[in-house]
Protein backbone atom coordinates (compact mmCIF):
# COMPACT_ATOMS: atom_id res chain seq x y z
CA UNK A 1 0.00 0.00 0.00
CA UNK A 2 2.67 2.31 0.95
CA UNK A 3 4.66 2.08 -2.16
CA UNK A 4 1.20 2.76 -4.24
CA UNK A 5 0.60 6.01 -2.58
CA UNK A 6 4.35 6.85 -2.58
CA UNK A 7 4.09 6.30 -6.50
CA UNK A 8 1.05 8.31 -6.41
CA UNK A 9 2.72 11.41 -4.83
CA UNK A 10 5.65 11.24 -7.14
CA UNK A 11 2.87 11.19 -9.91
CA UNK A 12 1.18 13.98 -8.52
CA UNK A 13 -1.89 12.42 -8.92
CA UNK A 14 -2.43 13.24 -5.22
CA UNK A 15 -0.84 15.71 -2.89
CA UNK A 16 0.14 14.78 0.53
CA UNK A 17 -2.32 17.52 2.38
CA UNK A 18 -4.80 15.69 0.49
CA UNK A 19 -3.60 12.43 1.60
CA UNK A 20 -3.67 13.18 5.11
CA UNK A 21 -7.28 14.61 4.61
CA UNK A 22 -8.89 12.21 3.18
CA UNK A 23 -7.63 10.17 6.22
CA UNK A 24 -8.42 12.38 8.73
CA UNK A 25 -12.06 12.65 6.99
CA UNK A 26 -12.02 8.82 7.61
CA UNK A 27 -11.75 9.33 11.43
CA UNK A 28 -13.99 11.65 11.51
CA UNK A 29 -16.55 9.93 10.13
CA UNK A 30 -15.79 5.97 11.98
CA UNK A 31 -14.21 6.73 14.90
CA UNK A 32 -17.19 8.12 17.09
CA UNK A 33 -18.15 4.80 16.81
CA UNK A 34 -15.01 2.35 16.84
CA UNK A 35 -12.53 4.93 19.16
CA UNK A 36 -9.28 3.77 17.82
CA UNK A 37 -7.59 7.59 18.37
CA UNK A 38 -7.67 8.79 21.83
CA UNK A 39 -6.14 12.19 20.23
CA UNK A 40 -6.17 13.17 17.04
CA UNK A 41 -2.89 15.26 15.60
CA UNK A 42 -4.51 17.22 12.56
CA UNK A 43 -2.37 20.39 12.74
CA UNK A 44 0.94 18.69 13.09
CA UNK A 45 -0.58 15.97 10.38
CA UNK A 46 -0.75 18.95 7.84
CA UNK A 47 1.94 20.75 9.03
CA UNK A 48 4.43 17.88 7.89
CA UNK A 49 2.43 16.88 4.82
CA UNK A 50 2.79 20.62 3.49
CA UNK A 51 6.02 20.33 3.72
CA UNK A 52 6.21 17.25 1.96
CA UNK A 53 4.43 18.51 -0.89
CA UNK A 54 6.80 21.83 -1.30
CA UNK A 55 9.78 19.06 -1.69
CA UNK A 56 7.87 17.89 -4.70
CA UNK A 57 6.91 21.17 -5.73
CA UNK A 58 10.49 21.51 -6.04
CA UNK A 59 11.35 18.86 -7.78
CA UNK A 60 13.01 16.92 -5.04
CA UNK A 61 13.29 13.11 -4.47
CA UNK A 62 11.33 11.84 -1.17
CA UNK A 63 11.52 8.75 0.65
CA UNK A 64 9.11 5.98 0.64
CA UNK A 65 7.43 6.91 4.16
CA UNK A 66 7.20 10.41 2.86
CA UNK A 67 3.65 11.54 3.39
CA UNK A 68 2.40 8.35 4.21
CA UNK A 69 0.14 9.03 7.45
CA UNK A 70 0.17 6.64 10.13
CA UNK A 71 -0.73 6.48 13.63
CA UNK A 72 0.78 6.04 16.60
CA UNK A 73 -0.03 4.26 20.15
CA UNK A 74 -0.23 6.61 23.07
CA UNK A 75 2.61 4.99 25.00
CA UNK A 76 5.24 6.75 22.60
CA UNK A 77 6.25 10.08 22.79
CA UNK A 78 6.00 12.44 20.61
CA UNK A 79 7.65 16.46 21.47
CA UNK A 80 4.83 18.68 22.11
CA UNK A 81 1.88 15.89 22.17
CA UNK A 82 -0.42 14.63 24.97
CA UNK A 83 0.29 11.16 25.46
CA UNK A 84 -1.09 9.10 28.47
CA UNK A 85 -0.36 5.60 27.90
CA UNK A 86 -4.27 5.53 28.13
CA UNK A 87 -3.91 6.18 32.17
CA UNK A 88 -5.39 8.94 33.72
CA UNK A 89 -2.20 9.35 36.06
CA UNK A 90 -0.59 10.37 32.86
CA UNK A 91 -4.13 12.08 31.45
CA UNK A 92 -2.31 16.07 31.09
CA UNK A 93 1.01 14.46 30.20
CA UNK A 94 2.82 16.60 27.45
CA UNK A 95 5.98 14.88 26.16
CA UNK A 96 9.09 17.24 26.00
CA UNK A 97 10.88 14.70 23.46
CA UNK A 98 10.83 12.37 20.58
CA UNK A 99 10.77 8.67 21.12
CA UNK A 100 13.68 7.50 18.82
CA UNK A 101 11.01 5.80 16.19
CA UNK A 102 9.46 8.80 16.37
CA UNK A 103 12.69 11.00 15.57
CA UNK A 104 13.44 8.19 12.73
CA UNK A 105 9.68 8.55 10.88
CA UNK A 106 9.81 12.38 11.24
CA UNK A 107 13.55 12.40 9.44
CA UNK A 108 11.87 10.20 6.85
CA UNK A 109 9.16 12.03 6.34
CA UNK A 110 5.87 10.34 7.86
CA UNK A 111 2.76 11.99 8.55
CA UNK A 112 1.55 11.63 12.13
CA UNK A 113 -2.72 12.02 12.42
CA UNK A 114 -2.81 10.81 15.88
CA UNK A 115 -2.39 8.85 18.96
CA UNK A 116 -3.77 5.39 19.55
CA UNK A 117 -5.98 3.61 22.13
CA UNK A 118 -4.50 0.74 24.50
CA UNK A 119 -4.79 -0.75 27.99
CA UNK A 120 -3.37 1.42 30.40
CA UNK A 121 0.25 0.91 30.14
CA UNK A 122 -0.24 -1.42 27.41
CA UNK A 123 -1.13 -4.32 30.16
CA UNK A 124 -4.31 -5.95 28.82
CA UNK A 125 -5.32 -7.58 25.76
CA UNK A 126 -8.62 -6.11 24.93
CA UNK A 127 -8.20 -2.08 25.20
CA UNK A 128 -10.88 -2.85 27.80
CA UNK A 129 -8.41 -1.42 30.70
CA UNK A 130 -7.72 1.67 28.94
CA UNK A 131 -8.99 5.33 31.27
CA UNK A 132 -10.93 6.33 28.08
CA UNK A 133 -12.81 3.77 26.68
CA UNK A 134 -13.19 0.42 24.63
CA UNK A 135 -11.78 -0.05 21.15
CA UNK A 136 -14.30 -1.70 19.02
CA UNK A 137 -13.68 -4.51 16.34
CA UNK A 138 -13.74 -3.26 12.87
CA UNK A 139 -15.87 -6.42 12.30
CA UNK A 140 -18.61 -6.23 14.81
CA UNK A 141 -18.82 -3.28 17.29
CA UNK A 142 -19.67 -6.09 20.37
CA UNK A 143 -16.22 -7.46 19.87
CA UNK A 144 -13.02 -6.33 21.29
CA UNK A 145 -10.32 -5.07 18.79
CA UNK A 146 -7.50 -6.81 20.81
CA UNK A 147 -5.23 -5.07 23.28
CA UNK A 148 -2.82 -3.51 23.97
CA UNK A 149 -2.65 -2.11 20.45
CA UNK A 150 -5.87 -2.17 20.36
CA UNK A 151 -6.04 1.52 18.48
CA UNK A 152 -3.46 0.65 16.12
CA UNK A 153 -4.87 -2.68 14.31
CA UNK A 154 -8.04 -0.81 14.38
CA UNK A 155 -7.37 2.16 12.57
CA UNK A 156 -5.33 0.23 9.79
CA UNK A 157 -7.98 -1.70 9.51
CA UNK A 158 -10.99 1.29 9.50
CA UNK A 159 -8.63 2.68 7.12
CA UNK A 160 -8.14 5.86 9.84
CA UNK A 161 -4.58 4.81 8.95
CA UNK A 162 -2.40 3.85 6.71
CA UNK A 163 0.05 2.07 8.93
CA UNK A 164 0.24 2.20 12.71
CA UNK A 165 3.15 1.69 15.23
CA UNK A 166 2.21 -0.51 18.24
CA UNK A 167 4.55 -1.71 21.51
CA UNK A 168 4.63 -5.35 21.90
CA UNK A 169 4.94 -6.96 25.50
CA UNK A 170 3.11 -10.38 25.36
CA UNK A 171 1.34 -10.26 22.30
CA UNK A 172 0.34 -6.59 22.45
CA UNK A 173 0.88 -6.10 18.76
CA UNK A 174 0.12 -9.40 17.08
CA UNK A 175 -2.99 -10.38 18.85
CA UNK A 176 -5.06 -7.54 17.76
CA UNK A 177 -3.26 -7.52 14.24
CA UNK A 178 -5.01 -11.04 14.42
CA UNK A 179 -8.75 -10.02 15.99
CA UNK A 180 -8.99 -6.76 12.99
CA UNK A 181 -7.10 -8.84 9.75
CA UNK A 182 -4.15 -6.52 9.56
CA UNK A 183 -0.58 -7.69 9.75
CA UNK A 184 1.20 -7.25 13.08
CA UNK A 185 5.60 -7.49 13.61
CA UNK A 186 6.82 -7.58 17.05
CA UNK A 187 10.86 -7.10 16.22
CA UNK A 188 13.60 -9.46 17.68
CA UNK A 189 14.25 -7.32 21.35
CA UNK A 190 17.33 -5.04 20.67
CA UNK A 191 16.04 -4.79 17.13
CA UNK A 192 14.23 -1.21 17.53
CA UNK A 193 15.16 1.25 20.56
CA UNK A 194 12.57 1.34 23.22
CA UNK A 195 13.57 4.74 23.95
CA UNK A 196 10.66 6.89 24.13
CA UNK A 197 8.22 4.24 24.89
CA UNK A 198 6.19 4.49 28.40
CA UNK A 199 8.06 1.22 30.10
CA UNK A 200 5.91 -1.61 31.12
CA UNK A 201 8.57 -4.64 30.98
CA UNK A 202 11.65 -3.65 30.23
CA UNK A 203 12.97 -7.13 29.14
CA UNK A 204 9.92 -7.57 26.91
CA UNK A 205 8.67 -4.89 25.24
CA UNK A 206 9.75 -3.99 21.43
CA UNK A 207 7.95 -1.45 19.18
CA UNK A 208 6.97 -2.26 15.85
CA UNK A 209 4.75 -2.01 12.89
CA UNK A 210 0.55 -2.80 12.17
CA UNK A 211 0.10 -2.57 8.34
CA UNK A 212 -2.15 -4.24 5.68
CA UNK A 213 0.68 -5.91 3.67
CA UNK A 214 4.06 -7.57 4.90
CA UNK A 215 5.48 -5.16 2.66
CA UNK A 216 4.58 -2.24 4.33
CA UNK A 217 5.49 -3.56 7.81
CA UNK A 218 9.07 -4.44 6.18
CA UNK A 219 9.03 -0.96 4.98
CA UNK A 220 8.45 0.34 8.34
CA UNK A 221 10.88 -1.47 9.95
CA UNK A 222 13.47 -1.06 7.73
CA UNK A 223 12.92 3.26 9.02
CA UNK A 224 12.28 2.33 12.52
CA UNK A 225 15.21 -0.36 13.52
CA UNK A 226 19.25 0.19 14.50
CA UNK A 227 21.10 0.80 17.29
CA UNK A 228 20.42 3.60 19.66
CA UNK A 229 23.03 5.03 22.36
CA UNK A 230 19.67 5.82 24.09
CA UNK A 231 18.76 2.20 24.75
CA UNK A 232 21.67 -0.20 26.10
CA UNK A 233 19.97 -2.92 25.06
CA UNK A 234 19.50 -2.21 21.30
CA UNK A 235 21.49 -4.08 18.81
CA UNK A 236 24.01 -3.05 16.52
CA UNK A 237 22.36 -3.09 13.04
CA UNK A 238 23.18 -3.66 9.48
CA UNK A 239 20.79 -1.44 8.27
CA UNK A 240 18.64 -3.77 6.20
CA UNK A 241 16.45 -2.88 3.66
CA UNK A 242 13.47 -5.58 4.69
CA UNK A 243 11.17 -5.39 1.50
CA UNK A 244 14.49 -6.66 -0.28
CA UNK A 245 13.67 -9.54 1.30
CA UNK A 246 10.54 -10.20 0.22
CA UNK A 247 10.67 -12.73 -3.12
CA UNK A 248 8.35 -14.96 -2.20
CA UNK A 249 10.47 -18.03 -2.77
CA UNK A 250 10.44 -20.59 0.44
CA UNK A 251 11.46 -23.95 -1.14
CA UNK A 252 13.79 -25.35 1.29
CA UNK A 253 12.28 -23.21 4.30
CA UNK A 254 12.49 -25.81 7.24
CA UNK A 255 9.13 -24.80 9.03
CA UNK A 256 8.34 -26.46 12.54
CA UNK A 257 4.61 -27.11 13.98
CA UNK A 258 3.96 -27.33 17.95
CA UNK A 259 1.74 -30.32 17.81
CA UNK A 260 0.28 -29.23 21.00
CA UNK A 261 -0.67 -26.16 20.10
CA UNK A 262 -2.58 -27.16 17.45
CA UNK A 263 -4.01 -30.10 19.34
CA UNK A 264 -5.95 -27.42 21.87
CA UNK A 265 -7.57 -25.54 19.41
CA UNK A 266 -11.64 -25.45 18.59
CA UNK A 267 -12.35 -27.27 15.09
CA UNK A 268 -13.11 -23.91 13.32
CA UNK A 269 -9.90 -23.04 14.30
CA UNK A 270 -7.60 -26.41 14.11
CA UNK A 271 -9.13 -26.11 10.12
CA UNK A 272 -7.66 -22.42 9.52
CA UNK A 273 -4.46 -23.87 10.44
CA UNK A 274 -4.42 -27.07 8.69
CA UNK A 275 -5.51 -25.10 5.71
CA UNK A 276 -2.08 -22.84 6.09
CA UNK A 277 0.26 -25.42 6.86
CA UNK A 278 -1.11 -27.24 3.64
CA UNK A 279 -0.35 -23.83 1.48
CA UNK A 280 3.10 -23.62 2.87
CA UNK A 281 3.98 -27.41 1.64
CA UNK A 282 2.24 -26.58 -1.87
CA UNK A 283 5.07 -23.58 -1.62
CA UNK A 284 7.61 -25.97 -1.20
CA UNK A 285 8.51 -25.65 2.32
CA UNK A 286 9.55 -28.52 4.53
CA UNK A 287 6.80 -29.32 7.89
CA UNK A 288 8.50 -30.63 10.78
CA UNK A 289 7.01 -31.41 14.18
CA UNK A 290 8.80 -29.92 16.76
CA UNK A 291 9.31 -29.68 20.72
CA UNK A 292 9.28 -27.27 23.21
CA UNK A 293 8.90 -28.85 26.60
CA UNK A 294 8.92 -26.08 28.79
CA UNK A 295 6.77 -23.29 27.05
CA UNK A 296 3.69 -25.16 28.97
CA UNK A 297 5.33 -22.74 31.95
CA UNK A 298 5.61 -19.77 29.77
CA UNK A 299 2.28 -17.92 31.50
CA UNK A 300 3.45 -18.50 35.23
CA UNK A 301 6.99 -17.39 33.74
CA UNK A 302 5.44 -14.21 32.37
CA UNK A 303 2.96 -13.16 34.99
CA UNK A 304 6.33 -13.24 37.66
CA UNK A 305 8.78 -11.58 35.59
CA UNK A 306 6.46 -8.73 33.90
CA UNK A 307 4.89 -7.19 37.08
CA UNK A 308 8.06 -7.32 38.91
CA UNK A 309 9.14 -5.51 36.00
CA UNK A 310 5.91 -3.65 36.14
CA UNK A 311 6.15 -2.77 40.10
CA UNK A 312 9.73 -1.28 39.23
CA UNK A 313 9.11 0.72 35.75
CA UNK A 314 5.67 2.20 37.63
CA UNK A 315 7.24 3.38 40.75
CA UNK A 316 8.45 6.79 38.33
CA UNK A 317 4.56 7.84 38.58
CA UNK A 318 4.56 9.54 42.09
CA UNK A 319 2.01 12.42 41.49
CA UNK A 320 5.49 14.72 41.94
CA UNK A 321 7.43 14.93 38.76
CA UNK A 322 4.38 15.08 36.40
CA UNK A 323 0.71 13.63 35.67
CA UNK A 324 -1.85 13.66 37.81
CA UNK A 325 -1.09 14.96 41.43
CA UNK A 326 -3.75 14.34 44.39
CA UNK A 327 -2.10 17.08 46.64
CA UNK A 328 -5.67 18.77 47.79
CA UNK A 329 -6.64 18.95 51.67
CA UNK A 330 -9.51 16.07 51.35
CA UNK A 331 -9.10 13.56 53.86
CA UNK A 332 -9.10 10.53 51.30
CA UNK A 333 -9.34 7.36 53.85
CA UNK A 334 -5.82 6.78 52.76
CA UNK A 335 -3.00 5.92 54.58
CA UNK A 336 -2.69 6.97 58.03
CA UNK A 337 -4.56 10.48 57.35
CA UNK A 338 -2.48 12.94 59.03
CA UNK A 339 -3.81 16.47 58.15
CA UNK A 340 -2.36 18.42 56.91
CA UNK A 341 -1.09 15.90 54.46
CA UNK A 342 2.07 14.93 54.14
CA UNK A 343 4.76 13.30 51.23
CA UNK A 344 3.08 9.58 51.70
CA UNK A 345 -0.10 10.94 51.10
CA UNK A 346 0.61 12.33 47.98
CA UNK A 347 2.04 9.15 47.00
CA UNK A 348 -0.83 7.23 47.97
CA UNK A 349 -3.70 9.15 46.74
CA UNK A 350 -2.20 9.80 43.44
CA UNK A 351 -1.49 6.09 42.85
CA UNK A 352 -4.50 5.15 44.27
CA UNK A 353 -6.85 7.50 41.81
CA UNK A 354 -4.65 7.69 38.87
CA UNK A 355 -3.71 4.02 38.28
CA UNK A 356 -6.70 1.36 37.24
CA UNK A 357 -7.31 -1.96 38.85
CA UNK A 358 -5.49 -3.85 36.28
CA UNK A 359 -2.70 -1.43 36.48
CA UNK A 360 -2.90 -1.71 40.48
CA UNK A 361 -2.94 -5.26 40.72
CA UNK A 362 -0.02 -5.65 38.68
CA UNK A 363 2.49 -3.79 40.92
CA UNK A 364 1.02 -5.59 43.71
CA UNK A 365 1.80 -8.62 42.36
CA UNK A 366 4.94 -7.84 41.32
CA UNK A 367 5.62 -6.07 44.63
CA UNK A 368 4.86 -9.00 46.48
CA UNK A 369 7.11 -11.29 44.49
CA UNK A 370 10.18 -9.00 44.86
CA UNK A 371 9.49 -8.20 48.82
CA UNK A 372 11.98 -9.80 51.14
CA UNK A 373 11.96 -13.40 51.49
CA UNK A 374 9.94 -14.13 47.87
CA UNK A 375 12.79 -13.03 45.43
CA UNK A 376 14.29 -16.82 45.21
CA UNK A 377 10.54 -18.82 45.22
CA UNK A 378 9.13 -16.17 42.55
CA UNK A 379 11.65 -14.24 40.48
CA UNK A 380 14.36 -15.88 40.69
CA UNK A 381 12.70 -19.30 39.82
CA UNK A 382 10.88 -17.69 36.79
CA UNK A 383 14.13 -16.65 35.45
CA UNK A 384 15.36 -19.97 35.48
CA UNK A 385 13.04 -21.34 33.95
CA UNK A 386 13.17 -18.41 31.40
CA UNK A 387 16.25 -19.69 30.58
CA UNK A 388 14.84 -23.23 29.71
CA UNK A 389 12.15 -21.89 27.27
CA UNK A 390 15.04 -20.20 25.63
CA UNK A 391 17.39 -23.03 25.58
CA UNK A 392 14.02 -25.42 23.48
CA UNK A 393 14.08 -22.26 21.25
CA UNK A 394 17.81 -22.51 20.42
CA UNK A 395 17.95 -26.26 20.38
CA UNK A 396 14.66 -25.91 17.75
CA UNK A 397 15.95 -23.73 15.81
CA UNK A 398 19.05 -26.11 14.65
CA UNK A 399 16.43 -28.23 12.98
CA UNK A 400 13.81 -25.66 11.26
CA UNK A 401 13.85 -22.25 9.94
CA UNK A 402 10.73 -21.10 11.36
CA UNK A 403 8.26 -21.78 13.53
CA UNK A 404 4.48 -21.91 12.72
CA UNK A 405 1.54 -21.47 15.25
CA UNK A 406 -2.07 -20.21 16.07
CA UNK A 407 -1.81 -16.50 17.62
CA UNK A 408 -4.87 -16.40 19.55
CA UNK A 409 -7.54 -19.49 20.77
CA UNK A 410 -10.11 -17.54 19.03
CA UNK A 411 -11.12 -14.79 16.66
CA UNK A 412 -12.25 -11.61 18.60
CA UNK A 413 -14.36 -11.98 21.95
CA UNK A 414 -17.24 -10.15 22.86
CA UNK A 415 -16.38 -6.92 24.90
CA UNK A 416 -17.27 -7.65 28.56
CA UNK A 417 -16.32 -11.25 28.36
CA UNK A 418 -13.25 -11.55 30.17
CA UNK A 419 -12.93 -8.76 32.01
CA UNK A 420 -14.21 -9.61 35.13
CA UNK A 421 -11.71 -12.80 35.49
CA UNK A 422 -7.80 -11.74 35.14
CA UNK A 423 -6.55 -15.42 35.09
CA UNK A 424 -8.88 -15.87 32.31
CA UNK A 425 -8.20 -12.54 29.97
CA UNK A 426 -4.26 -14.38 31.03
CA UNK A 427 -4.21 -17.04 29.39
CA UNK A 428 -5.74 -16.42 26.36
CA UNK A 429 -2.08 -15.11 25.50
CA UNK A 430 -0.49 -18.30 25.99
CA UNK A 431 0.69 -18.52 22.15
CA UNK A 432 2.15 -14.61 21.88
CA UNK A 433 4.10 -14.45 24.77
CA UNK A 434 6.42 -17.49 24.67
CA UNK A 435 8.39 -14.99 21.59
CA UNK A 436 8.62 -12.08 24.18
CA UNK A 437 9.89 -14.52 26.90
CA UNK A 438 13.08 -15.47 24.90
CA UNK A 439 13.21 -12.31 22.33
CA UNK A 440 12.65 -14.01 19.01
CA UNK A 441 10.74 -11.73 15.76
CA UNK A 442 7.05 -12.98 15.39
CA UNK A 443 4.40 -11.76 12.68
CA UNK A 444 0.60 -12.11 12.90
CA UNK A 445 -0.36 -12.18 9.49
CA UNK A 446 -3.79 -12.39 8.43
CA UNK A 447 -4.87 -16.06 7.64
CA UNK A 448 -8.78 -17.01 7.06
CA UNK A 449 -12.19 -15.81 8.61
CA UNK A 450 -14.18 -17.70 11.11
CA UNK A 451 -17.96 -17.36 11.33
CA UNK A 452 -19.41 -16.52 14.77
CA UNK A 453 -22.42 -15.58 15.62
CA UNK A 454 -23.13 -14.10 11.96
CA UNK A 455 -20.19 -12.08 11.55
CA UNK A 456 -16.93 -13.49 9.67
CA UNK A 457 -14.43 -12.61 11.90
CA UNK A 458 -10.63 -12.53 10.79
CA UNK A 459 -7.93 -14.70 12.93
CA UNK A 460 -4.02 -14.84 11.91
CA UNK A 461 -1.43 -17.07 12.27
CA UNK A 462 1.90 -16.90 14.00
CA UNK A 463 5.38 -17.14 12.33
CA UNK A 464 8.46 -16.89 15.13
CA UNK A 465 11.73 -16.83 13.58
CA UNK A 466 15.74 -17.17 14.72
CA UNK A 467 16.72 -13.85 16.54
CA UNK A 468 17.41 -10.98 14.05
CA UNK A 469 15.95 -13.04 11.10
CA UNK A 470 13.20 -10.55 10.22
CA UNK A 471 14.16 -10.93 6.43
CA UNK A 472 12.85 -14.31 6.52
CA UNK A 473 9.91 -13.84 8.96
CA UNK A 474 8.95 -11.42 6.57
CA UNK A 475 9.43 -13.40 3.51
CA UNK A 476 7.56 -16.91 4.33
CA UNK A 477 4.54 -14.29 6.11
CA UNK A 478 4.46 -12.57 2.44
CA UNK A 479 4.68 -15.99 0.36
CA UNK A 480 1.47 -16.75 2.57
CA UNK A 481 0.02 -13.18 1.75
CA UNK A 482 -0.10 -13.76 -2.28
CA UNK A 483 -0.56 -17.51 -2.59
CA UNK A 484 -3.48 -17.78 0.28
CA UNK B 1 -3.07 -17.49 50.33
CA UNK B 2 -2.24 -13.38 50.92
CA UNK B 3 -4.26 -12.77 53.48
CA UNK B 4 -5.71 -9.21 54.53
CA UNK B 5 -2.51 -7.41 56.58
CA UNK B 6 0.15 -8.83 53.58
CA UNK B 7 -2.01 -6.91 51.13
CA UNK B 8 -2.01 -3.85 53.04
CA UNK B 9 1.72 -4.66 53.56
CA UNK B 10 2.42 -5.10 49.99
CA UNK B 11 -0.14 -1.65 49.13
CA UNK B 12 2.35 0.15 51.56
CA UNK B 13 5.54 -0.73 50.08
CA UNK B 14 3.87 -0.25 46.12
CA UNK B 15 2.69 3.24 47.51
CA UNK B 16 -0.62 2.33 46.80
CA UNK B 17 -3.40 3.90 49.01
CA UNK B 18 -6.60 1.41 48.95
CA UNK B 19 -9.37 0.90 50.68
CA UNK B 20 -11.01 -2.09 53.31
CA UNK B 21 -13.11 -3.20 50.33
CA UNK B 22 -10.22 -3.01 48.28
CA UNK B 23 -8.20 -4.88 50.41
CA UNK B 24 -10.46 -8.09 50.41
CA UNK B 25 -11.26 -8.10 46.66
CA UNK B 26 -6.99 -8.15 46.08
CA UNK B 27 -6.06 -10.55 48.67
CA UNK B 28 -8.49 -12.89 45.82
CA UNK B 29 -6.96 -11.76 42.80
CA UNK B 30 -3.55 -12.31 44.08
CA UNK B 31 -4.04 -15.25 45.78
CA UNK B 32 -5.47 -17.17 42.35
CA UNK B 33 -2.73 -15.69 40.55
CA UNK B 34 -0.04 -16.75 42.67
CA UNK B 35 -1.87 -20.41 43.62
CA UNK B 36 -1.61 -20.53 39.38
CA UNK B 37 1.98 -19.26 39.47
CA UNK B 38 3.21 -22.63 41.74
CA UNK B 39 3.28 -24.80 38.60
CA UNK B 40 7.11 -23.37 38.17
CA UNK B 41 7.70 -25.48 41.21
CA UNK B 42 7.54 -28.43 39.26
CA UNK B 43 10.67 -28.18 37.30
CA UNK B 44 14.03 -28.73 38.27
CA UNK B 45 16.02 -25.34 38.13
CA UNK B 46 18.68 -26.60 40.15
CA UNK B 47 21.80 -26.15 37.68
CA UNK B 48 19.89 -23.59 35.58
CA UNK B 49 21.49 -19.76 35.38
CA UNK B 50 18.96 -17.19 35.72
CA UNK B 51 18.25 -15.28 32.20
CA UNK B 52 19.35 -11.49 32.55
CA UNK B 53 19.53 -10.59 28.62
CA UNK B 54 17.34 -12.68 25.94
CA UNK B 55 20.27 -11.89 23.62
CA UNK B 56 24.35 -11.62 23.53
CA UNK B 57 24.67 -7.99 24.74
CA UNK B 58 27.58 -7.97 27.48
CA UNK B 59 28.46 -4.85 29.32
CA UNK B 60 27.42 -1.89 27.17
CA UNK B 61 29.52 1.20 27.42
CA UNK B 62 30.10 4.32 26.38
CA UNK B 63 32.19 6.99 27.21
CA UNK B 64 31.47 8.69 30.03
CA UNK B 65 30.67 11.88 28.87
CA UNK B 66 27.92 14.75 29.66
CA UNK B 67 25.24 15.68 27.21
CA UNK B 68 23.19 18.23 27.61
CA UNK B 69 19.19 17.36 27.58
CA UNK B 70 18.09 20.75 25.66
CA UNK B 71 14.00 20.54 26.90
CA UNK B 72 14.58 21.74 30.45
CA UNK B 73 12.10 23.96 30.42
CA UNK B 74 9.50 21.74 28.78
CA UNK B 75 10.09 19.22 31.76
CA UNK B 76 10.15 22.05 33.99
CA UNK B 77 6.82 23.08 33.07
CA UNK B 78 5.22 19.65 33.78
CA UNK B 79 5.64 20.27 37.46
CA UNK B 80 2.74 20.06 39.55
CA UNK B 81 4.11 23.10 42.17
CA UNK B 82 6.45 24.40 41.23
CA UNK B 83 9.16 27.42 42.70
CA UNK B 84 12.49 29.36 40.56
CA UNK B 85 13.08 25.97 38.75
CA UNK B 86 12.56 23.78 41.83
CA UNK B 87 9.98 21.19 42.16
CA UNK B 88 7.91 21.95 45.51
CA UNK B 89 6.79 18.87 47.17
CA UNK B 90 4.88 18.27 50.91
CA UNK B 91 6.92 17.84 53.62
CA UNK B 92 8.39 14.28 54.06
CA UNK B 93 7.99 14.53 58.30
Amino acid sequence: MIRELHQKLINKEITAEKLALDYLACIEKKDKDFFAYISVTKDLALEQARKVDEKIARGESIELLEGIPGAIKDNLCISGVRTTASSKILDNYVAPYDATVIKKLKENGAVFLGKTNLDEFAMGSSTENSAYGVTKNPYDLTRVSGGSSGGSAAAVALDEAVWALGTDTGGSIRQPASFCGVVGLKPTYGRVSRYGAIAMASSFDQIGPLTKTVEDAAIILSVIAGQDKMDATSAHSSGKDYAKYLTGEIGGMRIGIVKEYIDGLGEKEKKAISEIIETYKKLGAEIKEINLPHIKYSLPVYYIIVPCEVSSNLARFDGIKYGLSIDDEENSGLGENRMPKKLLETYLDSRHYGFGKEVQRRIMLGTYALSSGYYDAYYLRAQKVRTLIREDFEKAFLEVDLILTPITPTAAFKIGEKIEDPLEMYLADIFSITANIVGVPAISVPGTKIETDGHDLPIGFQLMGKWFDEENVLNVAHAYEINK
Amino acid sequence: MINKDEVKHIAGLARIGITEKEVEKFSADLSAVLDWIKQLEKVDTSKVVPTSRVHGSINVAREDKVYAFSEKEKIIELFHEKKNGYDKVRSVL
